[in-house]
């Protein structure tokens, strides 16, 4: 809807559905409630390109930006597939930012290795990982919980804070010495979400600017936005048939304004996540300071939108929403874990709040500064 | 003005630029639900005439009556300029997006002749004489008569209401029934109004903000010449909701909504802002009116290219009204109480309960963007003749 995107992007997309609709990902999230393997989506992944998206042609990725993975994850999300993206992707958009080695790189844009972005601000809120320099490594301590995409990760790229509290990243071998990834339970059982102990880890220091070695967790709040808006998006429509086809008192429930308005403010709220994370993929290239503030109001909007659409999904659907048959279910169980990842919700909402009170602090000191946020 | 292109649209962009260097000191500033006294409607008013004269107003209107021939991507760059300089546009808003549009598409070659012009100026601002008290979200239900008499002309008799700016207007726009034995949207037919016309009364209608911005209009006996009615007898429907559709391809119907800098500001300013729940619930504020604000954009980009939104473009408004409530209270939370009578947040936080009704209530914009963007069943319509 009012959408404007490159033919390439759009190929893009309809590539990504044709992909994963070879799939049956949804019977696959159920099952693997059960403990059966999900389907594998990793190679599925490899093939399409996916990996690859955000690492430089000099390393055999497509050297694409922030906006075509954000376009990718959001076809992901529609069908609850789970590609272990958000982990690599953040990740890799770290390592192409530091130049770092190009057979690493070209490893994980063929889909050989998997990478995961160990940062405390992109795990569950606890004590930022310590980092201190030792020649040319980094050495990192601490632990993070519920990290997307770690166990059985090849590739580890951990961001902690120096004596200095200044940010700093590195980049290790997950079987490295000091590691140990514990796998959490996870209610929505597409997701691979683990807890990373590092101690005394040696890791080789990535060259990135200190304000910019947040960009992988802005980034993955952004996917996490993405995938979001696609989820929510589906539930709409699955809310969307059956308000057509289901009759009560004679006449479809969908001409009661008891269900009309809900599915119109299911829109609404998709809509309005939906311009955040297109606004993010937008600045990505250009402007990561107006990056972080989309990517993490487009976090906040789009868990919101999702914790929305999804119990009202099952609310439409009466009493067959909510059994262990129907799909309404696994969107939920996807709305009440995604939206806990990454930091979870509330701390994206204090990010957009830290970025805007520190502008209207630096406007106080400098009353000439030129504000992005004076329009409008 | 009227060839396009990306590199004719940054030389206009230019022009424009360098007018506004030598014109800004003449506009009022950008206010949001601010009320406005005499002086300051005369100024703005003004201010209009100078956009007109410079081509600035009705851009993609027909030159032939006062346009410029222009592009939908020139009138969004009008309307991004002066918003990034914090600068009103045109006072009349209701004649320039709505009225005057209708009047070119509907009305005779007279009547573009004798309205379109002033219109676009300011020197005749325009009022809708649309819903009644019994006639509301069912417009179609208005009660209004407009009585054919022998000479042609008609006599109207009625009762409008929520008629903003009817106190400075020369005309309004007026929807009234010519005929009760037909289906209530056949039966209408819609008219210009002279508003000092004898058996026009205007009763200022008091608000929840204590200033009166619409009012109620009572016509009694009022005389019509032949040539007021717009379009055909009977056709009042149809001109109506051409009228309601340009509503929506007004640029900034987003740019309502508190300004965030505003509410980063009250923040900033209190003892709260360390405080990590307020910092919390700024976020979440904030990031709905981001998301308003790039909405709005995306909206905007789609006129730019020549397009008409669909009815979605209509939750832009919803979010309009819900976040800046969200915005309003928050800063009433952490400036105090008595920021609930202070000129800026008080007076939003009595503005904006009405602004959901304005234009329609939120529920017929939810009906009408049920049915027609997700296709929804309709709610069942009784068709009913008029009483």
């Amino acid at each position: 809807m009012y959408l404007a995107l490159t033919d390439e992007q759009q190929f893009l997309i309809e590539a990504a559905q044709g992909t994963l609709a070879r799939h049956d990902t949804l019977e696959g999230a159920r099952s693997a409630l059960d403990g059966a393997p999900g389907p594998a989506l990793w190679q599925t992944a490899a093939e399409a390109g996916w990996t690859g998206l955000l690492i430089g042609e000099d390393a055999d990725g497509a050297g694409l930006g922030a906006y075509e993975a954000l376009l990718v994850v959001e076809q992901c999300g529609r069908v609850l597939a789970d590609a272990r993206l958000l982990g690599h992707l953040a990740a890799t958009a770290l390592l192409e930012q530091a130049g770092a080695d190009a057979t690493l790189r070209g490893a994980l844009a063929t889909g050989e290795r998997r990478a995961a972005l160990v940062d405390a601000a992109a795990g569950e809120r606890s004590a930022p990982v310590q980092a201190r320099r030792a020649g040319t490594q980094m050495v990192f301590d601490g632990r993070v919980r519920s990290v997307l995409d770690v166990p059985d990760a090849d590739v580890l790229v951990i961001v902690g804070r120096d004596a200095d509290g200044a940010c700093v990243a590195g980049v290790v071998d997950a079987d490295a010495d000091g590691i140990t990834v514990t796998a959490e339970r996870a209610y929505d059982a597409t997701r691979l979400v683990g807890t990373v102990r590092l101690e005394s880890v040696g890791a080789t220091a990535l060259a990135i600017p200190a304000d910019r070695t947040r960009d992988g967790a802005d980034l993955q709040r952004a996917l996490l936005a993405a995938e979001s808006v696609g989820a929510a998006d589906a539930c709409l429509e699955l809310s969307r048939s059956y308000a057509i086809d289901r009759f009560a008192f004679g006449r479809a429930i969908g001409s009661y304004q008891a269900i009309k308005h809900k599915l119109v403010e299911m829109l609404r709220r998709i809509e309005g996540a939906r311009s955040l994370v297109v606004h993010a993929g937008r600045t990505w290239d250009d402007d990561r300071a107006a990056f972080a503030l989309a990517a993490n109001a487009a976090r906040v909007v789009a868990a919101d939108a999702l914790d929305y659409c999804a119990p009202e999904t099952i609310f439409v659907h009466g009493g067959v929403g909510a059994t262990w048959e129907h799909d309404a279910s696994l969107y939920y169980r996807r709305a009440e874990l995604a939206r806990r990842l990454a930091g979870g919700a509330t701390v994206a909402a204090a990010a957009v709040a830290a970025v805007l009170l520190d502008e209207a602090h630096l406007r106080t000191q400098r009353p000439d500064t030129v504000s992005a946020l004076s329009v409008g | 003005m009227s060839s396009s292109g990306p590199e004719n649209l940054d030389a206009f962009r230019a022009q424009l630029r360098d007018w506004l260097d030598a014109n800004a000191e003449h506009a009022p500033r950008r206010q949001v639900l601010a009320p406005q006294d005499d002086a300051a409607v005369g100024r703005w008013r003004g201010w209009q005439a100078r956009l007109a004269d410079a081509g600035y107003a009705g851009i993609t209107w027909p030159g032939a009556y006062g346009g410029s021939d222009g592009t939908p991507a020139q009138r969004v760059a009008v309307e991004q300029e002066l918003t990034a300089r914090g600068l009103s546009g045109v006072f009349d808003f209701i004649g320039i997006e709505m009225v005057g549009p209708t009047i070119l598409v509907h009305g005779t070659e007279e009547q573009r002749d004798r309205y379109v012009h002033p219109l676009l100026r300011g020197d005749e601002t325009w009022c809708q004489l649309l819903s009644e008290p019994g006639a509301g979200s069912d417009l179609a239900a208005v009660q209004s008569r407009a009585r054919l008499q022998d000479d042609g002309s008609w006599v109207v008799n009625g009762q409008k209401v929520w008629t903003s700016f009817a106190q400075h207007a020369a005309f309004g726009i007026l929807l009234a029934r010519t005929d009760t034995e037909v289906a209530k949207h056949k039966g209408l037919s819609m008219f210009v109004v002279p508003m000092d016309a004898e058996g026009v009364t205007i009763r200022p209608l008091r608000q929840i903000t204590g200033d009166a911005e619409f009012n109620e209009v009572f016509l009694d006996d009022v005389r019509l010449a032949r040539d007021s009615i717009i379009g055909a007898p009977g056709e009042g429907w149809r001109v109506a909701l051409t009228m309601l559709g340009f509503e929506r391809v007004g640029v900034g119907s987003g740019l309502h909504a508190t300004p965030l800098d505003r509410l980063v500001a009250a923040v900033h300013a209190s003892e709260d802002r360390d405080d990590a729940g307020v910092r919390v619930r700024l976020g979440q504020v904030a990031s709905e009116l981001l998301a308003l604000r790039h909405t709005s954009e995306r909206v905007v980009e789609e006129i730019a290219e020549g397009h008409v939104p669909g009815p979605e473009a209509g939750l832009i408004k919803i979010t309009s009204v819900t976040a800046s409530l969200a915005a309003c209270r928050l800063a009433v939370d952490v400036a105090g109480p008595e920021a609930l009578v202070d000129d800026e947040w008080g007076h939003q936080v009595s503005a904006l309960p009405g602004v959901r009704s304005a234009g329609g209530t939120e529920e017929i914009l939810r009906n009408l963007i049920g049915e027609r963007v997700l296709g929804l069943p309709p709610e069942p319509r009784v068709p009913t003749k008029a009483a």
